[in-house]
């Protein structure tokens, strides 16, 4: 039997040793240079709740980016069809994500279905008819194929988003698709919420368009908008009082140019003013474009058109080649950076919607871990002076092995870098309550026995055996409700989820495993008589 | 030997059954009221959508001040309250419109303050929007949670004990929810998403308890085929009846120090857990044992008489 408890011993000393291993770096931040080597990195990480931060669930608008992309399918077909020298009419994207155009004559048709087929495999016929001797023909994406362009639009969602959190400069950020059309975006420690939250949620498509100047603004304001164009608003903001004014432009609805084809952007301070402006870029198709339109367009108004909004119209003096371009406007240097990163990052495919948004500030999270750390501290002792008052010696023996499973507990959150929430804290109190119904149910057990009048070695075994099943029966029904609440919680309840779960597997180690050894020790070495039970 | 329960307890528990049940039927029925009266569950923003501000303020303020400084920036329908310790000066400013720019009601609400108190005068410790959308999404993931545990609960409890005890096991679960949804009602207690871990909890702990009080009328039995079930299953709820109190204690302990010093926001999931606790134990006791009674009344094992 001696044999049979050093070996357990020995057992139980090298998991709790683990345990001690794992959570040294959490406990200790700063170990000097020699002993840190000797450690694992990982440490147990802090929920956003405890050490501030954002969390924030968007919604990526795929209807729209589908939307895009058959319009872009449009303009692609319209000149195809030029190039095969086919007759057509009116190609335009309608009802959302249709293409409708009319062919000049049924012959025209096999022509058509021929291109159709070789270079747009997404599209297919959805009808046709005969209208006044045209065939109009309505084209949709294919059924199998929306799925993979809404996926597409998500994915470069999230690139793009991730792409700019990067920039701007967050640590260990965690950007990542959900279901079919959310992205759930943690941003641990932002400061500026605000800032964050407009950066991330703005789509950045730039445009460029010209002005229309020959028709009136003031009737289009009034509704009569001309065919062709567009009414946008202006992004003019007073210099004195930093109000928007409301401010109208009358633009071409054609597109001439989009952000698409920049190779680069970056603020600059303007030499004259003091004021920031971004400086972009174009790559060499982009330049080519800019020096066309600028060469066909001398004298004319272009305007810089940043999701809608025009930014500025300013007049084409002469052509650009190199393509090189400023955007101006009355940015602050904050604006003006994350304007520069955003059109670096690249436009989103569609908008986004927030649907969810928590932020927490870091003096709240602050607050949280100082009460939940008392809260532990103050219940542990609690428990502890109680199971000694009611158990004696025996209560010690739980303690004991209470406080291992403490160390077992946030070692494991350690080696598994599991994330501590402000509930995960409370479920470390609740653990502390619980870990001792395994002690507790032992030793009322090993009472019952004593009353029968058995020795107190058979006693601790009938006690330890017999409570065994229960404790086995009754701690893996609540690792069911864990297992839901994991599956069912996100964050911080995830984070208690885990605690229970972690907590619970380690007390049966502890009041199971480890105590027996003690009470055995002291049964069949040393022989007691008596059980301080 | 120092001893809360003393160990040779005969609590006629079986006998209590038909007050048990029907004391918690009219706590369930008064809940019914309660949610009936206050127009359903008051559901935080994580359920019914909306946005939550918490604000500390460098000076003392009041809800009315502030009521007063968001009505003339005409954001009304506003709930105010204080939240945490008198001296903390710290407000919870919730709105539960669906379907406004919930970003924009920030910044307003901000700006608003801004303009009344100054700037820097408070600090902005929390916010929290949530869209429509996703309330819907939490409240059915949360119901879905609560009936799945329950289905695995009473699967397990089934295929280890016998199918009438995981009957009554979880009854007593639902018993627990109902009777702590009521309390919650009563006292008009918001209901967010750390309200359903904690009723997960109890859920948890409470089937613990079941479980406990199962084992020993099984062993009981085992030891003694051809006795009285009436008999069995109060003895076996008295000898188990120290170990039951001993367990809540130690749970209530640790509850207690959460309630007083875990802070203002870990006040509510403490709280539905105090009460989740009481009302799974008095359920352990004094619903899912007798219940396991009762049905052997109506549907008497065949497996006993045999034996």
């Amino acid at each position: 039997m001696f044999q049979d408890i050093r070996l357990r011993t020995l057992i139980a000393l090298l998991v709790c040793l683990a345990g001690l291993y794992f959570l040294i770096p959490s406990v200790v931040p700063n170990l000097p240079d020699p002993l840190k080597n000797l450690f694992m990195k990982r440490k147990i990480q802090l929920g956003l709740d405890l050490q501030g931060g954002m969390h924030l669930i968007m919604e990526v608008d795929t209807q729209k980016a589908m939307e895009s992309t058959m319009e872009r399918f449009a303009n692609n077909l319209k000149e195809s069809l030029m190039a095969r020298k086919i007759k057509f009419r009116n190609v335009e994207r309608t009802g959302g994500t249709l293409i409708s155009l009319d062919l000049a004559t049924t012959e025209a048709r096999s022509e058509f279905e021929k291109i159709l087929m070789d270079q747009y495999p997404d599209l297919e016929v959805k009808s046709s008819e005969i209208v006044e001797g045209r065939e109009r023909v309505i084209l949709q994406a294919k059924e199998k194929r929306v799925a993979d362009m809404k996926r597409a639009a998500l994915e470069q969602s999230v690139e793009t988003i991730r792409n700019r959190v990067d920039q701007f400069g967050v640590t260990e950020p965690e950007i990542v698709p959900q279901g079919d059309d959310r992205i759930l975006i943690q941003l641990p420690g932002v400061k500026d919420p605000k800032r964050a939250v407009s950066l991330i949620g703005r789509t950045a498509l730039l445009e460029f368009k010209l002005l229309d100047e020959e028709n009136s603004l003031d009737q289009a304001i009034k509704g009569n908008v001309p065919p062709g164009d567009i009414l946008a608003r202006g992004a003019r903001v007073d210099q004195r009082t930093g109000q928007r004014s409301e401010s109208y432009y009358l633009l071409k609805e054609k597109t001439l140019l989009t952000g698409q084809n920049l190779e680069y952007a970056q603020v600059k301070i303007s030499d004259r003013f003091g004021e920031p402006y971004v400086s972009i870029k174009f790559d060499s198709q982009g330049a080519k474009d800019f020096d066309r339109i600028t060469s066909e367009n001398v004298g004319k108004r272009l305007a810089i058109v940043l999701d809608g909004i025009v930014h500025s119209a300013p007049v084409i003096k002469e052509r650009i080649s190199g393509g090189d371009a400023q955007i101006t406007g009355t940015f602050t240097p904050d604006e003006a950076r994350d304007l520069a990163i955003v059109l670096r990052a690249g436009a989103l495919p569609a908008p986004v919607k927030i649907l969810e948004q928590r932020t927490v500030g870091p003096s709240l999270g602050q607050d949280s871990i100082d009460k939940g750390i008392i809260a532990t501290i103050i219940g542990g002792i609690l428990v502890f002076v109680f199971m000694v008052i009611y158990y004696k010696l025996s209560g010690v023996v739980a303690n004991i092995a209470l406080f291992l499973n403490l160390i077992l507990l946030l070692g494991a959150m350690a080696a598994f870098e599991a994330t501590l929430t402000l509930p995960g804290i409370a479920g470390i109190v609740l653990t502390i309550g619980m870990a001792v119904d395994a002690n507790v149910l032992i030793f009322e057990r090993t009472r019952e026995e004593l009353r029968l009048g058995k020795s107190p070695r058979a006693s601790i075994e009938a006690g330890f055996t017999k409570a065994f099943l229960t404790i086995f029966d009754s701690n893996l029904t609540t690792l069911i409700a864990a297992l839901f609440l994991f599956q069912f919680g996100s964050g911080p309840v995830k984070g208690f989820a885990v605690t229970l779960t972690i907590g619970l597997v380690a007390s049966m180690f502890t009041a199971v495993f480890v105590s027996r050894i003690i009470f055995d020790y002291f049964a069949w070495n040393r022989k007691i008589q008596k059980l301080s039970i | 030997m120092l001893e809360f329960i003393r160990s040779d307890t005969k609590f006629d528990f079986a006998s209590k059954m038909k007050m048990a049940v029907i004391g918690s039927l009219v706590l369930i029925l008064i809940g019914a009221a309660s949610i009936i009266y206050h127009r359903g569950l008051n559901l935080g923003v994580d359920f019914a959508g909306g946005a939550l501000i918490q604000l500390k303020f460098q000076k003392e303020s009041s809800v009315d001040r502030i009521r007063s400084a968001l009505e003339d920036a005409k954001i009304e329908n506003c709930f105010i309250q204080q939240f945490g310790s008198r001296d903390s000066n710290e407000y919870l400013i919730r709105t539960a419109e669906a379907g406004i720019d919930l970003k924009e009601f920030s910044d307003r609400i901000e700006s608003a303050l801004t303009s009344i108190f100054g700037q820097g005068s408070y600090e902005v410790r929390r916010i929290e929007t949530v869209g429509p959308k996703i309330g819907k999404d939490l409240t059915q993931k949360a119901i879905m949670a609560l009936a799945f545990a329950w289905i695995a609960m009473l699967v397990y409890v089934g295929v280890r004990f016998e199918f009438r005890y995981a009957v009554g096991g979880i009854l007593a679960l639902v018993h627990d929810v109902l009777v702590t949804v009521s309390v919650l009602s009563l006292l008009n207690m918001e209901f967010t998403l750390n309200t359903v871990a904690a009723l997960l909890t109890i859920i948890g702990f409470s089937i613990n308890d079941t479980i406990v009080i199962f084992d020993r009328i099984r062993e009981n039995l085992r030891k003694n085929v051809k006795g009285d079930l009436r008999q069995i299953v109060n003895v076996s709820v008295n000898q188990t009846l120290s170990r039951t109190i001993l367990t809540s204690f130690t749970v209530f302990l640790v509850l207690v120090a959460l309630l007083a010093l875990g802070g203002p926001v870990i006040f509510d999931f403490a709280f539905t857990m105090f009460v989740g606790t009481i009302a799974g134990v008095y359920s352990t006791v004094f619903i899912a044992s007798p219940f396991v009674l009762a049905m052997e009344r109506y549907f008497p094992s065949r497996g006993r008489r045999n034996k």
